[in-house]
């Protein structure tokens, strides 16, 4: 058996020259032993091929379009089995590989690695490294989310800021003058295809001239000279297995990738970020305001740029080590201190806050939505007809200027105090609500009709003149607040107005009474006269209704205080203001209810 | 990978062993992760389908000559989920006063879509030429499809032809859903 082992070994080798290429890669000499120092380059190759593993895989479910992009890496994140460790690998050892590059040029330059003969080797080294981070900027895209399309729309409109070639270099990148199928097709063929392929022939040139030059020893030697295998490769494996445990801890922590909302070019965000590692350019592009920016942009990172690859050139005068040395530390220390104000100004701005809360809520719900399934129009559809998502914003832009949402402006955004004030809309028609309503003292607060004209109006007078003395009468007032709610049929309540149907019923025949009940005013059913009618008041028509038009009779008519009128005056559509009043009422489709989607 | 000038001493033996165990270790855990998703169809249940609506009794000939009409239902694909859209086709013949036969119309060889001839009143698999009858069994003995064409579950109500649309494995002597 063993013999006949060897003997197609010798078969193979004859043919191949197998054994001597083993050799050459694995007993290649280390003087002075096998050290830590050493193992960047290696796990920087390893995590590379991780890299194009779990990427090859990756591709296997990934559909480039602007209609698919988002939902193939949805699914691959939710739906499929393993999808989330899979991708979360991908994605954090993209990151760990950041950190190694610095690791791998901070040892180079210290160990004075770059000088003759190995000057085209760092070359190729620097090449890789910009190869690197062009697969960051172009992977960060591929998902298709808010965070990923609006940070990338910023690095190709810098794209677009170089001088004569930039615009026509912009739209050939983009695939076409806006973000679209075209960006994604050419952004995954770079991204998987050709920066991929030019850094595996770099590597392979970069590991050739590495071994033709041998190893920069680091002096003085720790001891006698050592081979690669097994002592070195055990080092970095070992070295690894740690990135590789602290990748996994993150992956497992992180349960996977970070995977925003779906893109929506009609949708600000302000959140956009790009990835921490290049935090430091987006800090340093705040210094250079108005035309000044392409000094921050293009210029001065060319410029550094340039030292670095002169690094090997300016190591060959008298204290060029030395400088090239304080070089790297002044810029990696500006590196720092840059990303540490980046994140601390993001920490203190609590408009980024409300921004990355609201990004937040946004992408959850996105997964909600898409587990319900998926229209070929894409996640985004689903997105812009959904109450939970739309309610706020529209909310945020219509009513805030007068309305509060739990004395926000529905989105999560503090308001001015002393903004004109109409009432606070949190819990609209609910029994909370309407208690505090139908109260003397609480009416004429701000989050009722404080800061309204209706302050001065009937109603107001009415609750003044009518404040409940004695068990009998509060609990009446009681009564008629669970039959005012009821009237709103919110589904929050559902199971209480069953309940309380006795309660509802005593409450109901006061408001229907035209001596003394609501209906001595307002129309209610087939009584009262006066408006506003009170028959389903605050119920989802009945809003909506409202929202088109809160000047008529049937509700505040000529009374009405400066609300707009706005499906007459059509300044929102009906789906507007279905969503709109479907979010205060918190009536939205959730997958597998029975409702099903409006 | 020995190499006979090296003294296997104990130490270098260790080295090795411990960097081929961790060399090991931190090789399989992306083919690994990888391979879980490229599994992950196997553990996907097909979906059963209910009966569906094809069309009314009154567009079938009284003659029995098949007809051809898509099946419009829900269709799943990956994350895409959409609504009443053709899903598949079948042969639908009358059979009687009420009663239908229904024939998927993939060929069970190889899956090419089989069409039907007037004029020898059979159908035929333009592919590799597998010949059935009009009741869909095999009408020529030398046809490479293994079975007869697939039958389909249907019910006739209140003039309405409902089937219950299925696809069966191909080149398989049994009719197997998948």
């Amino acid at each position: 058996m063993a013999n006949r082992l060897n003997d197609w070994r010798q078969w193979l080798d004859s043919r191949t020259g197998y054994k001597g290429l083993l050799h050459e890669v694995l007993f290649e000499n280390v003087p002075g032993g096998a050290r830590w120092r050493y193992v960047w380059g290696s796990t920087l190759t390893f995590f590379f091929v991780v890299q194009v593993i779990t990427g090859t895989f990756l591709w296997m479910s990934y559909s480039p379009s602007s209609q698919t992009a988002w939902e193939s890496v949805y699914f691959i994140q939710h739906q499929m089995m393993g999808g989330w460790f899979l991708r979360g690998l991908h994605h954090f050892v993209a990151q760990a590989m950041t950190v190694l590059l610095v690791l791998h040029l901070m040892q180079v330059v210290i160990d004075g690695a770059y000088k003759a003969p190995r000057e085209v080797n760092f070359w190729f080294g620097v090449a890789l490294l910009l190869l690197i981070l062009a697969l960051s900027l172009t992977g960060y895209l591929l998902p298709w989310d808010q965070n990923g399309y609006w940070s990338t729309a910023v690095s190709t409109n810098l794209v677009g800021m170089s001088p004569m070639v930039g615009q026509s270099m912009q739209t050939v990148v983009v695939g076409g003058v806006a973000y679209g199928h075209h960006t994604l097709t050419r952004f995954f063929a770079l991204h998987a295809g050709l920066i991929p392929g030019l850094i595996i022939l770099l590597i392979v040139g970069h590991v050739y001239l590495f071994r033709k030059h041998g190893i920069t020893p680091k002096l003085p030697p720790k001891g006698p000279d050592e081979g690669f295998w097994p002592e070195q490769v055990l080092r970095d494996a070992v070295a690894c297995l740690a990135v590789l445990a602290a990748v996994v801890f993150f992956v497992v922590r992180e349960h996977g990738a970070p995977l925003g909302a779906p893109a929506d070019p009609a949708e600000q965000f302000s959140a956009a970020r790009p990835e921490w590692y290049f935090l430091f350019l987006f800090q340093f592009l705040k210094y250079f305001p108005g035309k000044t920016e392409i000094i921050g942009a293009i210029i001065l990172p060319t410029l550094v740029l340039l030292i670095i690859v002169a690094m090997p050139i300016i190591g060959r005068w008298r204290l060029g080590h030395r400088f090239n040395l304080g070089f790297l530390g002044v810029l990696l220390a500006g590196v720092a201190l840059l990303t540490w104000q980046a994140v601390s100004a993001d920490r203190n701005d609590a408009e980024y806050q409300v921004a990355k809360a609201v990004s937040r809520r946004d992408a959850e719900r996105a997964v909600v939505l898409a587990s319900g399934g998926v229209p070929i129009t894409g996640a985004l559809t689903l997105m812009r007809e959904d109450a939970y998502t739309q309610g706020p914003r529209i909310f945020s832009r219509n009513c805030a200027s007068c309305h509060r949402f739990d004395g926000h402006d529905g989105l999560g955004n503090a308001l001015p105090k002393d903004s004109i004030s109409a009432s606070d809309l949190k819990g609209f028609g609910s029994r909370a609500w309407v208690s505090g309503f139908l109260h003397a003292d609480t009416i004429l607060t701000a989050r009722y009709w404080g800061g309204t004209y209706h302050a001065e109006g009937d109603m107001a007078m009415w609750l003044a003149d009518h404040i409940p003395e004695g068990e009998d009468e509060v609990t009446m007032r009681q009564n008629v607040v669970l039959a005012l709610s009821a009237q709103a049929k919110l589904p929050s309540q559902a199971e209480m107005d069953v309940r309380d149907s006795a309660r509802i019923a005593l409450g109901t025949a006061f408001i229907r009474n035209t001596d003394y009940g609501c209906a001595s005013c307002h129309t209610f059913e087939d009584v009262g006269t006066d408006s506003p009618d009170l028959t389903g008041w605050a119920s989802r028509d009945w809003m909506i209704a409202f929202v088109n038009d809160p000047a008529h009779p049937r509700f505040f008519g000529r009374d009405n205080d400066r609300m707009p009128s706005y499906g007459v005056e059509k300044s929102l559509t009906q789906k507007e203001i279905e969503m709109v009043v479907d979010w205060i009422r918190g009536e939205w489709y959730t997958p597998g209810s029975k409702a099903g989607r409006r | 990978m020995t190499e006979p000038d090296q003294a296997p001493d104990r130490r270098n033996f260790v080295t090795k062993a411990a960097a081929i165990v961790v060399g090991g270790l931190i090789s399989v855990v992306a083919p690994v992760a990888g391979l879980f998703t490229v599994f992950d169809p196997l553990r996907r249940k097909t979906d059963t389908r209910g009966l569906v609506r094809i069309t009314s009794l009154s567009a079938l000939p009284d003659s029995g000559e098949p007809r051809k009409f898509p099946v419009l239902d829900t269709l799943v694909d990956a994350w895409n989920r959409t609504e009443n859209v053709p899903v598949g086709s079948v042969y639908i013949q009358k059979t009687g006063e009420n009663t239908v036969r229904v024939l998927n119309t993939v060929c069970p060889h190889l899956g090419c879509s089989v069409g039907y001839n007037a004029a020898s009143s059979g159908y035929f698999c333009p592919c590799h030429k597998s010949a059935f009858a009009l009741d869909g069994s095999i009408a020529d003995p030398k046809s490479p499809s293994p079975r007869a064409m697939d039958a389909l579950e249907a019910e006739v109500r209140d003039g309405e032809v409902w089937v219950r649309f299925q696809n069966f494995r191909k080149g398989s002597p049994d009719k197997i859903p998948v």
